[in-house]
């Protein structure tokens, strides 16, 4: 099978007209929702500011933070594991549920373990898990990943879910009502919170100066799990530390109004120590972050909070679904931290854009998004990572652009030809007349017609 | 992994102050309870502990009841800080106490020590919530500052009832969490 590239992918996607339209529409409301929400504060920008330049002090102080959260999150009880790749990372998981003889974990959205595919891991050492969020279940029973790090099963139709539900849960035929579809879900999922002894979750921020991380959910399904758990084990990202605890107050006010335009997601949860007869694991993981630190184009991205509100604006993303961006986080941002990953593999994601910076003028922490994607695509050409067909096409744009004589004298060539022999242009193997017309070459260069009408 | 940070990091920057917001300081009461109406929860204004023991009678008579506040022993166990948490599955309606609710986003604040299990706010198919009307900060710039240093072994903002809108992005309230949250607001 040979790996498909972005287009290859979003070409699927887009067979069926109907669904890429409502997938585009819906996800653009989300957007203005979160355009209502920033628009009831006066100080939204500032608290953008404010939270970029946390981010940016975390990043300039990131080693130190990490001690002091560890020193602080030790003396609280909680155990603290370092992993420096997913590898690693997936190793540890297993081990503690192996120590507590465990076989069946209940785990919350953790967009980590995705990136690590914890899950295909601990199923393969014999370990039973069950995604607990209701949009990732029902990707879970599908056996796809999520396609949107905030709406996991957002490509799915209602009328999908039912028939997953029905192959899977033993549910009813025919089923497609939300609300009867969530609470069957609920009831499934409320005997595994009450009979799993090890619960997984996210963190969203932890904070150096007390020890302590918070997770948010809608659902309430991270706490189902922790707060019903002998042993809770919680994972994340080495660039999910925050210094102190009253900037949480920045962070929270911007997540949920900048993912979905709610003022505030339902839960909060602060997990500072274990509760009596618990045990608390920490796993902070590297998996290429520090690499991406290295990089001063490119360490901003670790700034993310994953709201996806990037990916909720992006023309590309609306239109080409998750999915095709073959990469835990998809979208804008998606795009940018996955070549540090690999840069062969995920080549074509900085192209996935039409570079209109969308993402960067939505982003809760001002991450120069686009910008990064059009630096990535200078890096991967010059690195070898696009097809000999797109390096040739660039070379030969450098050549005309570069030098004023080519130019004029290929303008000129261009419209003469379009005009006389317009299947030149207009045929299935320019990528650009898919989906449009060819406009009609003018008469003239501006250049000429400048010449002529400066007077 | 530190020495790999310490490698790759980019200079040092300061901490910025955090901005300051005058945006939810007034009417905060009306503020807290629109804010709530819209996230799916409700208000009920009471007087005092009878109000809410009325309510209780009038709402979920013949269903199991729990409470951490000896004032409602009348209408809701009170004892049961000793049984595992797992046993509470079968509870209808759950009352705690917070410490403070915040105007913009109509969240309230609880310790563990005022939850008795921490798994109580989310197990029970309803939540009340008892909040004094002299509690309601502006922000959560304020709820931190007024949280400051306190020592906890979990923290929490709730904010409704639990929800989810992952099938075709519909709103449908009670995920896995309560159904309904109602917050007892008292003058």
């Amino acid at each position: 099978m040979t790996l498909q590239d972005h287009a290859e992918r979003a070409d699927i996607f887009n067979r069926d007209e109907e669904r890429v339209d409502w997938h585009d529409q819906t996800l653009w409301f989300v957007r203005q929702k979160r355009d209502r929400a920033a628009n009831t504060l006066p100080e939204w920008e500032a608290l953008r500011e404010a939270a970029s330049q946390i981010k940016n002090n975390v990043l300039g102080n990131l080693d130190e933070y990490l001690v002091q959260f560890e020193a602080n999150a030790q003396r609280n009880g909680i155990t603290v594991h370092w992993a420096a790749d997913a590898a690693e990372h997936n190793q540890i998981v297993h081990q503690i549920l192996v120590e507590n003889k465990i076989t069946q974990m209940v785990k919350s959205k953790s967009m980590l373990t995705e990136e690590c595919h914890l899950n295909g891991f601990l199923e393969h050492n014999g370990i039973e898990v069950i995604d607990t969020d209701l949009g990732e279940r029902v990707v879970q029973l599908a056996g796809e990943p999520p396609s949107h790090i905030v709406m996991p099963c957002i490509h799915k139709k209602k009328e999908e879910i039912g028939e997953i539900f029905h192959q899977h849960m033993g549910t009813e035929a025919g089923l497609s009502d939300p609300e009867i579809l969530t609470a069957l879900a609920r009831a499934d999922l409320r005997e595994r919170f009450l009979t799993r002894r090890a619960a997984l979750t996210g963190v969203n921020f932890a904070v150096a100066e007390t020890g302590e991380f918070v997770v948010c959910t809608n659902e309430g399904n991270a706490d189902m799990g922790a707060h019903l758990a002998d042993v809770h084990i919680a994972c994340m990202g080495m660039e999910k530390i925050i210094p102190k605890r009253a900037h949480l107050g920045v962070f929270l006010r911007l997540l949920a109004r900048s993912a979905t335009g709610q003022p505030s997601t339902t839960y909060s949860s602060h997990f500072k120590k274990p509760r009596t007869g618990q045990t608390m694991h920490l796993v902070i993981v590297d998996n290429g972050r520090s690499v991406q630190l290295g990089r001063p184009d490119f360490r901003s991205s670790l700034k993310c909070i994953r709201c996806a509100a990037c990916m909720n604006t992006c023309p590309v993303y609306r239109r080409s679904g998750g999915h095709s961006y073959h990469n835990a986080v998809s979208g804008p941002i998606g795009a940018i931290l996955a070549p540090n990953l690999d840069m062969k593999e995920y080549a074509d994601l900085p192209f996935a854009s039409t570079l209109c910076g969308s993402c960067s003028n939505v982003c809760p922490v001002k991450i120069d998004i686009h910008q990064q994607l059009y630096k990535w695509r200078q890096v991967l050409v010059k690195e070898g990572h696009v097809t000999p067909a797109k390096a040739a096409s660039m070379q030969a744009m450098n050549t005309v652009l570069s030098n004023r004589r080519f130019f004029e004298v290929a303008g000129g060539v261009g419209r003469t030809m379009m005009k006389w022999f317009p299947g030149i242009v207009s045929n299935s193997l320019n990528p650009w007349y898919k989906h449009r017309e060819m406009p009609a070459p003018p008469e003239q260069s501006f250049r000429d017609w400048y010449a002529e009408n400066r007077k | 992994m530190l020495q790999a940070v310490r490698q790759s990091k980019p200079d040092a920057s300061e901490l910025p102050a955090i901005p300051e917001s005058t945006t939810f300081a007034d009417r905060k009461v009306e503020r807290f309870t629109e804010a709530l109406n819209n996230i799916g929860g409700q208000v009920i204004p009471v007087r005092d502990f009878s109000d809410i023991s009325a309510y209780v009678r009038q709402n979920y008579v013949l269903n199991r009841v729990i409470t951490t506040l000896p004032e409602l022993a009348d209408v809701g166990e009170v004892h049961w800080h000793e049984v595992a948490p797992h046993e509470l599955a079968d509870v209808e309606f759950g009352i705690l106490v917070a410490q403070f609710g915040v105007a913009e986003n109509a969240a309230v604040w609880l310790t563990d020590l005022l939850m008795m299990h921490r798994a109580a706010p989310f197990i029970c198919q309803h939540l009340g919530v008892v909040l004094s009307a002299a509690d309601i900060v502006a922000n959560m710039h304020e709820a931190y500052t007024r949280i400051g240093a306190d020592e906890y072994g979990f923290g929490l903002f709730i904010a409704g009832p639990s929800k989810t809108a992952d099938i075709e992005q519909s709103l449908v309230l009670g995920a896995h969490g309560p159904k309904t949250m109602t917050v007892f607001l008292m003058e």
